[in-house]
């Protein structure tokens, strides 16, 4: 697309060359550990640990996943993180886009003031043990609320709103305004439908962001039942606990620790595959993302 | 009220005043635009103000019974307890130099990626490579800690291929010297692809007729880059930089508490994962009050600090 008429001097050709190869090594590093675990999920613990990756189908398996559904707890992070997720999406998007319209608005009385309301939480926090206790007094611990509700607005994404609200082409709101229309209506039937891509953008930040956390309910939540996906994966992979419906029977230690192995990388294929399955038809969203918060 | 203010001083109203009656009328014509807001406000108190003002506990004796307001003063005693505590300079040194290495080793990275993605010419081999590198960004942190321990466990993989040169097998995982270059290495694996998308983009604005008008007059590629691209990137990189510099003390706790092993604490223990086991592990909210805001206030003074700096030497600024 851009200039194929440059002529390059030889020297610039070779570091392009240089360049390429780079570029696909990268490609690599960044590969071949995502590839090991997920064929790594499917083969014989033994094999994988003393002949490496084999493409010999006797030494292929389906065992680590079979386990895993077996014993439920996992399926259960699964739902209770798309619980979570959802509702902190739902919580977060709604209240942000409104505000985000709000503070877009030209001549808003208070603004100034307002923006100064939200700013300062970018700067100044209560810290851990403050949140956590006013969680606790709140009487939220244990509950889905202490992961939905405290970190729903985020400063940040109420700039990245603002910001595109107040790309959008004036005189559409200015007519609707002389046609008599109120302000919940201009928001509803007007803005709204042309705000699409910004909805779409902190959905799928806010989704992915509460996905893939752990930190709040580790310290928020203590029943086993409520646990999001990732507290569950920490217990299997990090801390090493294998959940007993996932052995049933009695085994010898060794077996026990070649199962707990190959459970590690069928837990991680089933806690990673939704979105690296689907990031890439999200992609140009969060390019989108990126773009609208770097104009600020 | 507007009215009666309007009154008092018939025909002679400052414009103060003028104005605020006009803001009365404007907030009552307009009352839904600060209805939308309602939400986000109330919530922004509960969460973040309320706890501001618990922060208060820092000075404080708290107990759960007497509350934040009726607990005793007890003035800096927490404070000095925490500096004159014999592990304070290991951790505190610990936390400067798990974030100012992985600032200086991992901040350039995204902007190399970019410039190297942005000499390709077929675009479509170049969205490939984004759609590749970017991936491990979705990954969740406990997903990524959790293959590194597969990885770098003493039967391992890693471990397989050192093993063709090495005798012993190395467990990197309870050595304290590996810990932060396995924390800022796995950091860029993951992080680096995706934080360059920003660079890619400010490279695409470049007018390409700089870089033809360059190479007629007998630029090289490397000085192109350095002279057109590199300028082009320095008001994107001042912002990023200042806020990683501001974002130092907060540096990636989530991973660390997950890398941490009995065996690697000597290097591993920073002072937001102490702040949890003192604070909320044992209960101890005061002392981890006092240690958050200890933490809280260097990032505040460093982000005030670079931003300083950089406006004096460039003229960018974050606010």
């Amino acid at each position: 697309m851009d200039n194929k008429l440059i002529n390059n001097s030889k020297s610039d050709k070779f570091i392009l060359f240089i360049n390429k190869i780079l570029l696909g090594l990268i490609v690599l590093i960044v590969t071949v550990p995502l590839l090991y675990v997920l064929l790594g999920s499917f083969l014989q613990p033994d094999v994988l640990l003393t002949k490496g990756i084999s493409f010999d189908p006797s030494h292929w398996t389906i065992d680590g996943y079979v386990r895993i559904f077996q014993d439920g707890s996992i399926m259960r992070g699964f739902l209770n993180s798309i619980l979570y997720a959802t509702g902190f999406t739902l919580v977060s998007v709604i209240f942000t886009i409104m505000a985000g319209y709000s503070l877009s608005v030209d001549g808003l009385v208070g603004k100034k003031a307002l923006m100064l309301y939200f700013i300062i939480t970018m700067f100044f926090n209560g810290g851990m043990v403050p949140t956590y206790l006013l969680v606790r007094e709140l009487g939220m611990l244990n509950t889905p609320w202490a992961i939905i509700l405290p970190g729903a607005i985020t400063v940040w994404n109420i700039i990245l709103a603002r910001t595109y609200f107040r790309g959008l082409p004036k005189g559409l709101i200015e007519a609707a305004r002389i046609d008599g229309a109120s302000d919940a209506r201009i928001f509803l039937s007007i803005i709204l439908p042309l705000s699409k891509p910004i909805i779409f953008v902190l959905a799928l930040y806010s989704f992915i962001g509460q996905w893939n956390a752990y930190f709040d309910a580790m310290i928020y939540l203590e029943d086993r039942s409520l646990y999001p996906l990732q507290l569950i994966l920490r217990d299997i992979l990090i801390q090493n606990e294998v959940q007993p419906g996932m052995i049933g029977d009695q085994m010898a230690r060794a077996e026990l620790q070649r199962l707990a192995e190959m459970i590690k990388y069928s837990a991680i294929v089933i806690a990673s595959l939704p979105l690296m399955i689907m990031y890439p038809f999200f992609q140009k969203y969060f390019e989108k993302g990126v773009m609208v918060g770097s104009l600020k | 009220m507007a009215t009666s203010k309007s009154d008092t001083l018939p025909g002679n109203t400052p414009p103060a005043k003028k104005k605020k009656s006009g803001a009365l009328a404007y907030i009552r014509k307009n009352y839904i635009l600060y209805l939308f807001l309602l939400p986000a406000v109330i919530l922004v108190f509960i969460f973040n103000y309320i706890p501001m003002y618990g922060v208060t506990i820092a000075f404080k004796d708290f107990s759960p019974l007497k509350g934040v307001w009726e607990s005793e003063w007890v003035g800096l005693e927490h404070f000095r307890n925490f500096l004159e505590s014999p592990n304070f300079q290991q951790i505190f040194m610990n936390t400067i130099k798990l974030s100012a290495f992985d600032l200086l080793l991992g901040f350039p990275v995204p902007i190399i990626l970019a410039i190297m993605l942005n000499q390709l010419r077929k675009a479509r081999v170049k969205k490939n490579i984004q759609l590749i590198i970017y991936a491990p960004h979705f990954i969740s942190v406990v997903v990524i800690a959790g293959m590194i321990f597969i990885f770098l466990s003493p039967a391992g993989p890693l471990n397989a291929i050192l093993g063709l040169v090495f005798d012993q097998p190395i467990s990197f995982m309870s050595e304290p010297g590996y810990f932060r270059t396995i924390f800022i290495a796995s950091g860029i694996w993951q992080g680096a692809g995706f934080a360059s998308i920003i660079y890619v983009a400010a490279l695409s604005n470049v007018d390409p007729q700089l870089h033809d008008a360059a190479t007629m007059d007998g630029a090289t590629l490397l000085q192109r880059i350095r002279h057109i691209d590199l300028q082009a990137l320095k008001p994107t990189m001042t912002v990023l930089f200042i806020l990683a510099v501001g974002g130092i003390m907060a540096i990636g706790f989530e991973k660390a508490y997950l890398l941490q092993t009995s065996m690697n604490i000597p290097a591993s223990e920073i002072i937001d994962t102490y702040v949890y086991k003192r604070g909320l592990q044992s209960a101890d909210w005061s002392f981890g009050a006092a240690m958050g805001l200890f933490n809280s206030i260097i990032s505040l003074v460093l982000l005030v600090a670079v931003n300083f700096i950089v406006k004096k030497l460039n003229g960018e600024t974050l606010y």
